[in-house]
């Protein structure tokens, strides 16, 4: 039994040694999924900054996943010194539940917190089978199309918002056309990932569907990865303005002593450095210099906020996706 | 990947042949054959068809990658921590449940199956609603400093949920079979306890306790679900070999995660060959 206790005590010890390595800083980025090879960069770009800097060696952890998921897992106790989730409300969880970081944290950083911003496009095959240019076109009958659930996927929200708004737009208002055309919308939707990654992998390597709903910043590397020739961007003339923000976790950093080198390194993210890293993984840059030299890589296209469109994320929750909401009564209806 | 299959005694007893059916036999051999290679071996050699696709230089690169480095040495010390308490553990409740008669005994077994019959993610999830933030155990973790969910130590707990059957499961019915007179014989003679079990039970055992480990062993190093759940998905500290599998597959890399994929078929390969020789072994003793 004294074993068996040395044991778990030393396996407990470990796992405590893991977020304080001796001499050196360690920082946890919790992250939503399609930010990987972003972060991989920005961290080797700040760590070396820090140190240059400071003198100290700093360690950056990144964990990817469904944003809704990785804000529940850091609610849970994964404890993250920063945040950088595909969406506000996700944040905003991590108040309401677990009281980690004050209420008006998106006012802490320029911007709304959004160091860069990014929107909803298709992906087709280029074979050029089928012919896709906007919005309506995804609804015609027996075309199959792809986008992750926005029951756990938060670019899957931006991609639903993105649709309703758009068809609000056309109809002059009118909610009733706009909730008949996200309706036919997810009918040609035969699967729905967890998180947009999952359907990215669906319909590049299942080869499932015929038009990929996704994050632009997305669809570019599945071009970069996988090969242009495969693949077609398609950028429907208007979508929303997604804002993923980012934001200390000011709970665990305290408690890890970290405030400072986390509020540097979401601060890095909008310095020229910062956001030349964001444009090259195709991010929209948040500093109008950078955003102009990469004006190329951005074709211009009307976007509409969500503030505009749906008011907050709270009323768009709450109408939307909710349990109830019309999202769950267009999936209901599909059977 | 793992040969997670509910364990059965490699010390049963040899089956009375039945009257010959040519038909029937070789129709159950047809299907039985079919249904292995379509299912268990082509997959294993797409996985290394697939691995070696874009060549021998990417396959090591993959391999020493300081994340998969990591990930090896993760699911080294999981396994390193979770195997050996699983088989005291085991190796205990087998020989309570086949040496001794007590009330509950029935209740214990049941509660031996319980990993088998939980789905490993449930598994996962009840671990971080005990111990993460806002659980049970949460005020006095805090207290203490301890940090268990999203860290080594959970991942440790987890494995050892879900693997916790498998070395009891496979010494019960061996001890069973051997019954108790040769240990009461022990007794008498004026052996100790300890004398006992190390000189008259453990060699009697031996083949099914290796057994047991090889297969607790698959099981904890292959195991996805339950370690999912409360990893934390950190790159680098966190992921063990299949979270980094996973992982890879949706970093669009065309051969790393086959590669990475490629050392946990070859641990099932591993078992496998263990399993067939432990039989033989236990066989030819008996």
């Amino acid at each position: 039994m004294t074993r068996f206790c040395r044991i778990l005590s030393v396996c407990l010890a470990l796992g405590a040694a893991a977020h304080c390595a001796g001499g050196t800083i360690s920082l946890l980025n919790v992250s939503y999924d399609p930010t990987r090879e972003f972060y991989s960069e920005v961290n080797a770009a700040f760590s070396k900054e820090w140190k240059a800097r400071t003198g100290d060696d700093l360690k950056i952890g990144i964990s990817n996943g469904g944003s809704a998921k990785q804000a529940r897992d850091v609610i849970a106790g994964s404890e993250a010194d920063v945040v950088t989730l595909a969406l506000a409300w996700d944040i905003d969880a991590l108040h309401e539940h677990g009281q980690l970081l004050p209420a008006d944290w998106q006012q802490r950083l320029p911007n709304n917190s959004c160091p860069y911003t990014s929107t909803i496009v298709f992906l087709t095959r280029h074979d050029g089978k089928i012919k896709v240019k906007d919005w309506e076109d995804l609804i015609r009958p027996g075309i199959s199309v792809v986008a992750p659930n926005p029951k756990t996927s938060g670019g899957a929200r931006w991609i639903y918002l993105a649709a309703y708004g758009d068809a609000l737009k056309k109809n002059h208002g009118d909610a009733a056309a706009a909730r008949r055309f996200v309706e036919q919308l997810y009918h040609n939707i035969p699967v729905m990932d967890e998180g947009a990654r999952g359907s990215v992998t669906t319909f590049t390597q299942r080869e499932i569907g015929d038009v990929l709903i996704s994050w632009e910043n997305e669809a570019w590397l599945v071009m970069e990865k996988i090969g242009r020739g495969r693949f077609d961007i398609i950028y429907p003339p208007r979508s929303i303005l997604a804002e993923p923000p980012v934001a200390v976790v000011d709970k665990y950093a305290k408690a890890h002593g970290t405030e400072a080198v986390a509020e540097a390194y979401l601060r890095f993210l909008y310095t020229p450095a910062g956001q030349e890293l964001a444009a090259k993984h195709h991010f929209r840059p948040e500093l109008d210099a950078v955003a102009r030299q990469h004006a190329a890589d951005f074709p211009p296209m009307e976007l509409f906020t969500l503030r505009e469109v749906f008011g907050s994320w709270k009323e768009a929750q709450k109408i939307h996706f909710d349990e109830g909401g019309i999202f769950d009564q267009i999936s209901r209806s599909r059977r | 990947m793992n040969p997670a299959s509910v364990p059965h005694s490699p010390l049963r007893a040899a089956p009375v042949p039945l009257p010959e059916q040519p038909l029937a036999k070789w129709l159950l051999i047809a299907v039985a054959v079919l249904f292995s290679a379509v299912f268990l071996l082509l997959p294993l050699v797409n996985v290394f068809y697939q691995a070696f696709s874009s060549g021998w230089a990417l396959y090591w690169k993959a391999l020493s990658e300081p994340d998969t480095g990591s990930a090896i040495r993760l699911t080294l010390l999981v396994a390193g921590i979770s195997v050996p308490l699983n088989a005291a553990f085991g190796l205990a409740a087998s020989w309570a449940i086949a040496k001794f008669d007590f009330r509950g005994k029935t209740l214990l077994l049941t509660l031996l199956d319980l990993p088998f019959s939980i789905s490993p993610v449930v598994a996962g999830l009840l671990f971080v609603l005990l111990f993460g933030a806002g659980g049970l155990m949460a005020p006095w973790l805090e207290a203490h400093h301890l940090k268990i969910i999203f860290a080594i130590p959970g991942m440790v707990l987890a494995t050892i949920f879900v693997t916790f059957p498998y070395v009891a499961r496979e010494l019960i019915p061996v001890m069973q079979t051997q019954g108790r007179e040769q240990e009461e014989a022990a007794l008498t003679l004026g052996a100790g306890g300890w004398r006992t079990f190390w000189h008259v039970t453990l060699p009697s055992i031996k083949w099914g306790l290796f057994y047991g480990i090889v297969l607790c062993n698959a099981r904890a190093m292959g195991e996805f679900g339950a370690v999912f759940v409360v990893s934390g998905h950190i790159a680098g500290q966190t992921d063990t070999l299949p979270l980094r599998v996973e992982k890879l597959y949706y970093e669009f890399d065309p051969a790393a995660p086959f590669a990475v994929a490629t050392l946990l078929a070859l641990l099932a390969v591993a078992t496998v060959v263990l399993k067939a020789f432990l039989e033989w072994k236990s066989r030819r003793e008996t």
